[in-house]
């Protein structure tokens, strides 16, 4: 699937741009394209890093635990694949909270763990589970409380109230959410 | 008063993770440390994964072909009463995070983040995040190749987003 996709994106983007007679636009992508993959790595690595810092005591100290077991009777409807009590739960649920309240960057490392500790319930390794499409869907949604970058940015282009849209983007969130999740169960069912 | 509270979460966060940890006795800076050292793998699993999806978007992109499906589906909007203006962005959103923000930045200097335009955008962006990003980043980091119909529930989800964001805005301030 993801192939497939990747050589259409390949093959459209190259095949117009020839057409078109944009070769040197097309040069250009190609070198450009690297540095910006190395500039996003670089800009995530050390933030990453930060956070799987922080969130390594949140696991020595039993905090983490705590979090999941707040969350875990919505956890164990939605993930009914998982071992109550296994560490991937409390994974999610941080990644979860983070989300929420709008912190991308932190949410993101809770994530790749999470997605580390199902791929360990998983019987085959080179295939997405039931349980990582599920969370990966909650993830796609985006689930947010406080939009941080929408709020900033308009903020900076000077709105007269930048948190007007805070309740519809909530409203906009559960509904996709929630529209994924049952997407997701019907899928899942089907095949 | 959101902006306050937002600007208070990581730092709390942070206080009650060490205050936590010290009162459980846990030695902080070297469970601190021990926890930072795992970036290293996931930055150089990620790294292949990330390469290659910016790669084709943005040949993709570049090509400029989605102007062509703009044109092409531009009357179906207008009769929709959906601003054409916004089209770009939705089809972006699921795709590029960055060039929808980009396409957001534009959006607010052009017609300000108060219009209607500048509104509809805001909730688009803050209600879904990037499908193809998470999808890359969080399966490439596990190394699976198989994704089923992850793809078509994650669309779904931003479909839904993006239709709902349009209903909701149109209602609250329309």
């Amino acid at each position: 699937m993801v192939n497939k996709i990747w050589g259409f994106l390949i093959i459209i983007g190259v095949v117009v741009c020839l057409v078109t007679g944009k070769v040197d636009v097309l040069n250009n992508e190609i070198l450009e394209s690297t540095k910006s993959s190395l500039d996003m790595i670089i800009k995530i690595f050390p933030v990453m890093a930060l956070w799987l810092g922080i969130m390594n005591i949140a696991t020595a100290s039993g905090l983490l635990s705590k979090l999941s077991h707040a969350l875990s009777p919505l956890l164990q409807k939605l993930f009914p694949e998982i071992p109550k009590g296994h560490e991937s739960l409390s994974l999610i649920a941080s990644n979860i909270t983070a989300n929420m309240f709008g912190l991308g960057n932190a949410a993101t490392p809770f994530g790749l763990k999470a997605m580390k500790s199902l791929q360990t319930l998983n019987d085959k390794k080179d295939t997405a589970s039931r349980s990582m499409i599920t969370f990966l869907v909650l993830n796609t949604s985006g689930v947010t409380i406080i939009p941080t970058t929408i709020i900033s940015l308009r903020m900076m282009y000077g709105s007269q109230n930048p948190t007007e849209v805070v309740f519809a983007c909530i409203l906009a969130t559960l509904i996709s959410t929630i529209g994924g999740l049952i997407i997701d169960r019907i899928l899942a069912k089907r095949r | 008063m959101i902006e306050q509270i937002s600007s208070y979460v990581i730092p709390l966060l942070v206080l009650i993770v060490v205050l936590y940890g010290i009162f459980k006795k846990v030695n902080v800076y070297d469970v601190f440390v021990e926890g930072a050292t795992e970036s290293f793998d996931m930055v150089f699993t990620m790294f292949p994964c990330l390469l290659g999806m910016i790669f084709g978007i943005n040949l993709f992109l570049k090509s400029d072909i989605l102007n062509y499906v703009f044109a092409l589906l531009k009357p179906a909007f207008s009769q929709l009463n959906i601003p054409t203006e916004i089209f770009p962005m939705m089809l972006l959103r699921p795709i590029s995070g960055s060039s929808s923000l980009a396409i957001l930045n534009n959006l607010f200097a052009t017609y300000g983040p108060d219009s209607l335009i500048g509104r509809l955008g805001s909730v688009i962006q803050g209600s879904t995040d990037t499908t193809f990003y998470i999808l890359t980043l969080y399966f490439g980091s596990i190394g699976i190749k198989k994704i089923r119909y992850s793809l078509w529930a994650g669309l779904a989800a931003d479909v839904i987003g993006i239709v709902s964001a349009i209903i909701i805005v149109n209602c609250f301030f329309g």
